[in-house]
């Protein structure tokens, strides 16, 4: 029987066996026999029984013992021991197995062997799995194979440099030359071997990509004969004459015409040529005019040619061919942002491939289509896109939610329509949003002030249809919460109001509460929302506080300490509830949750928060306290936002609270530094005093005074710094200061300037003073010198 | 660069895989595990191109089996189709219609064959008949060797 039919046998008898464990019995029983006959004297078996040890690493067995033999198998002076030796090693050694330096001294020796098919097997090994010392030490050999021997050597030796310079780029410089000559060669695998060379070492070094842009005039003739030749047998694909060898030249040309205007210019008139001539009913042809239109985008084409370009991918994203249409996006997409206008003439095209079947090529079109929309096309862009969301594959949603928030909020013609489209998301796929929207839609739905009443009409209708999309259940009850005035009220301009009852809008919040598809955060809004409407409406008070009293034994905990608050706020303070809860006012854009770059930079406006939307919600004193202990133990930024202004003072809260105030440093001021006077009007007077100065920051002290007749009240101080200082404004005392002079504000304001840039500080002032709001801002240029 | 080179049949097994850069063994496993998934999970008239981490994957379906091959990211992946089917073409001369039968018993051949048509990643020869002769004369020489079992290799071949 002769050997390789054992081979063929094993194989049979391995794929005969019906379970996975009868296999694994078979091949352990051949590996045991593989392994005695390695063990075993040279017996004329080595080469099957290492081709059947890796027919079974095919499968996904170990045979690491098979290693030493490959080893072996090389070194022999048999032509199919080192062919089945040389597969081994491809496919069993790799650089960083040790066993593979073994063979440096194998493959060295056949490099020089008299048969070609020996030379190409070292060749083929050193190239799949040379390491870097290996190469090192073979690179010399390699070079001299590339000057003088046979085009079917050369071609290999080639792509072996290549393997080599990929491995240790410094030896790129050896093989310069010969990569030179090699364009010389009429042999198409040469000839390749030499453009593959030459792209890489022109890829990794600036001056050999220098020295290279001199043989564009002879690529150029090289591309000619190909594109204007007849019919070559040998070459031929579907009309085309070696595309590969076409494609690696034009890949070439791209590297070298980059940045250069000589070397672009040597080859406009080949590229127009290529991108007319060439047949693209194949995919050949196809594959040669994509890198053509990749070359003319990417070099100092002249516009006529890159017109030309664009026209061929637009003419691509017709094809029937869906790999084409697919590849004509892509190339699209990267040149969106420099080529806007002639991309804008295909976007019909490029909508009408979201309806695809294909997920990749749905993919490449939204991705182009949320890159092509302007001020201008708006409109009818987002329809295309709402509609494509309805009905796209789940692992794109995510994207295009996020993609249609930042059109909608970059180009919103209108804030109805912006707000429309943010709740139409919300509807079809609000459990694929992040988790942002909820904030900025109620800032934004805020900022809309006219459109209260719409907005809340609308939230109510979604609020009684569907329960389950969390961010819409939120926002819904947010608003009910906060307009639920005009909703009761029974009519609205922009939309058909609802006839509701109190009962029933109680009755829709109560069902998000009790429902269980409600996470815990909803909940929260939910109760929240409720104890507001005890403001707004006239008849079920006594509702709502039962509600609110039964939560207060509920297990999840925000909800109960909430409730408890809230009750708290029934019984001793419902002298404050009605301040607690009025109608919160505009939030600022670069407010909460629009950090971190939404928001352009520049000097931060107002010192807020970094709390998320929910905490800025007005609480009751206790838990207005808590915020200020998180605050300062978290990020430290305490000041509360003008919409917090509203509340209660500070030290009339909970003794805790107070004794917390008093632990802040800064406010007791002794007053002996000096200070500077920075704002005097209507009887308010502020001061400023530096405590502590050093190379990178400072410390400072605000000080209010009221000399008028009556209280100041609702006082609030802001402060802005430039771009590379950090602000941190400590708690203030208080905010009312005493009339004529009997009490005084403080505020103690650190600041961090690691660039020791020059300091300056613009301080907002707001306060009330007889019935009257007065804000004013006030620019500070210099500080006074510490006390000491 | 091409990466590696995978065939595997419908139901996910292995009958090729070329690696054309160092990777570790779990690795490679892993590798084919995605693809294998990848791919099998495809619909029937998709594009042949797909995206996974920052290669191109670009697969081709003959018959029963499946070949996919990992790109670098500045490929052409028409152009890779194409060598793909250049393969299939050269598969197809050698054994006479090829079959996966073909290429699970004679897996070794099937190697040979990638060795003279793909080097280091890259196209080595882009003319079928080269490639083709280049086995032949490979095949010829294992061929006397055997015949003659003293033959020793003295003689170059031109």
């Amino acid at each position: 029987m002769s050997p390789s039919v054992r081979l063929q046998e094993m194989i049979r008898v391995i794929r005969g066996a019906r379970t996975q464990g009868e296999e694994r019995g078979v091949i352990q029983r051949e590996c045991a026999a593989i392994r005695a006959q390695f063990r075993q004297a040279d017996n004329g078996t080595r080469s099957h029984n290492l081709a059947k040890l890796l027919y079974v690493h095919m499968l996904g067995y170990p045979a690491h013992f098979g290693q030493m033999e490959c080893v072996r198998l090389i070194a022999s002076p048999r032509y199919n021991e080192k062919r089945v030796g040389y597969l081994g090693a491809m496919m069993l050694l790799d650089e960083k197995q040790d066993a593979s330096l073994l063979i440096t001294n194998s493959i060295k020796n056949d490099l020089s062997h008299n048969s070609q098919y020996v030379q190409s097997l070292a060749l083929c090994t050193l190239a799949c799995m040379g390491s870097a010392e290996m190469c090192r030490d073979l690179a010399p050999e390699i070079d001299r194979l590339l000057r003088a021997s046979n085009s079917y050597i050369k071609k290999k030796a080639a792509l072996c440099a290549v393997h080599i310079v990929r491995k240790v780029p410094d030896l790129g410089e050896l093989f310069t030359p010969a990569a030179r000559s090699l364009l010389c060669e009429k042999n198409h695998g040469v000839l390749h071997g030499a453009v593959v060379l030459i792209t890489e070492l022109c890829e990794r070094n600036p001056d050999t990509l220098e020295q290279f842009r001199k043989v564009v005039p002879e690529l150029v003739q090289i591309m000619k004969g190909l594109v204007m030749s007849g019919y070559s047998p040998e070459h031929n694909v579907a009309g085309i004459s070696d595309p590969f060898l076409q494609v690696r030249i034009l890949r070439l040309l791209r590297i070298l015409g980059r940045n250069n205007d000589t070397a672009s210019d040597a080859m406009n008139d080949l590229l127009a040529q290529v991108a007319t001539n060439t047949d693209s009913s194949k995919t050949a042809g196809s594959a040669v005019l994509y890198e053509t239109v990749l070359t003319v985008m990417d070099i100092k084409s002249e516009s006529g040619l890159r017109v030309l370009a664009v026209n061929i991918l637009g003419r691509f994203l017709l094809n029937n061919d869906r790999n084409i249409r697919y590849i004509s996006m892509t190339s699209l997409q990267k040149i969106v942002q420099t080529d806007h206008n002639a991309v804008q003439r295909h976007r019909g095209t490029i909508v009408d491939c979201l309806k695809d079947q294909d997920a990749s090529v749905k993919r490449r079109a939204l991705e182009l289509s949320l890159a092509l929309v302007s001020a201008v096309n708006i409109r009818s862009l987002m329809k295309e896109l709402l509609l494509f969301l309805s009905s796209c594959p789940p692992e794109l949603r995510a994207h295009t939610t996020s993609g249609i928030f930042n059109a909608a909020e970059r180009y919103a013609p209108s804030q109805r329509w912006h707000i429309d489209t943010i709740l139409h998301v919300l509807t079809t796929a609000g459990g694929d949003v992040r988790d942002e929207t909820v904030p900025n839609l109620i800032q934004l739905i805020t900022t809309a002030t006219e459109l209260h009443c719409y907005t809340v009409h609308k939230l109510y209708r979604a609020l009684i249809t569907d329960i389950s999309v969390q961010s819409l259940v939120q926002v819904a009850c947010w608003c009910i919460g906060e307009y639920g005035d005009l909703l009761l009220r029974g009519e609205c301009e922009e939309t058909e109001p609802v006839q509701v009852t109190e009962d029933d809008v109680l009755d829709a919040l109560e069902t998000v509460l009790q429902s269980h598809m409600s996470s815990p955060a909803t909940r929260g809004f939910a109760l929240t929302a409720t104890m507001k409407l005890s403001t707004r409406i006239t008849h079920n008070v006594d509702r709502i506080r039962s509600i609110v009293s039964i939560y207060g034994s509920c297990i999840d905990v925000e909800l109960q300490q909430r409730a408890v608050e809230y009750n708290a706020l029934f019984k001793k303070y419902d002298h404050m509830r009605a301040a607690v809860l009025e109608r919160m006012p505009v939030i600022d854009k670069s407010s909460p949750g629009h950090t971190n770059g939404e928001s352009a930079g520049g000097i931060k406006e107002l010192e807020q928060t970094k709390l998320t939307q929910e905490v800025v919600l007005p609480k009751d004193p206790g838990n207005q306290v808590c915020d200020l202990l998180d605050l300062l133990g978290g990020s430290g930024e305490p000041v509360p936002s003008s919409g917090l202004s509203h509340t209660v003072p500070g030290p009339a809260t909970s003794t805790s609270g107070g004794d917390l105030l008093d632990l802040l440093g800064g406010l007791d001021v002794s007053p002996a530094p000096p200070s500077v006077k920075v704002y005097e009007k209507n009887g308010v007077t502020l001061k400023l005093q530096t405590d502590s100065q050093t190379d990178t920051g400072m410390t400072i002290t605000l000080t209010a005074t009221n000399s008028t007749d009556g209280d100041i009240t609702s006082l609030t101080l802001q402060a802005a710094v430039p771009k590379s200082v950090q602000l941190q404004m400590k708690a203030p005392s208080g905010d009312v200061i005493p009339a004529r002079g009997l009490g005084l504000v403080t505020q103690t304001v650190l600041l961090n300037n690691p660039n020791k840039v020059s300091l300056k500080m613009r301080v907002r002032v707001c306060y009330s003073s007889q019935g009257a709001v007065c804000q004013d801002t006030v620019q500070i240029d210099s500080f006074p010198s510490p006390a000491w | 660069m091409m990466r590696f080179l995978l065939l595997f049949s419908r139901q996910g097994k292995l009958r090729l895989q070329k690696w054309f850069t160092p990777i570790p063994e779990r690795e490679k496993k892993k590798i084919v595990r995605d693809m294998t998934t990848m791919v099998l999970a495809r619909k029937p008239r998709s594009c042949n191109f797909l995206h996974w981490k920052d290669l191109k994957i670009v697969y081709k379906r003959y018959a029963s089996l499946y070949f996919c091959c990992g790109l670098d990211a500045e490929e052409n992946e028409l152009i890779a189709l194409e060598m793909l089917h250049r393969y299939v073409e050269l598969l197809d001369k050698y054994f006479g219609n090829v079959c996966e039968l073909d290429i699970i018993f004679n897996f070794e051949k099937a190697y040979f064959i990638l060795d003279e048509f793909l080097l280091g990643g890259e196209i080595q020869e882009t003319s079928k008949q080269v490639v083709s002769r280049a086995i032949e004369a490979s095949d010829m020489l294992q061929e006397a060797e055997i015949d003659n079992s003293d033959y020793d290799l003295e003689l170059g071949w031109p």
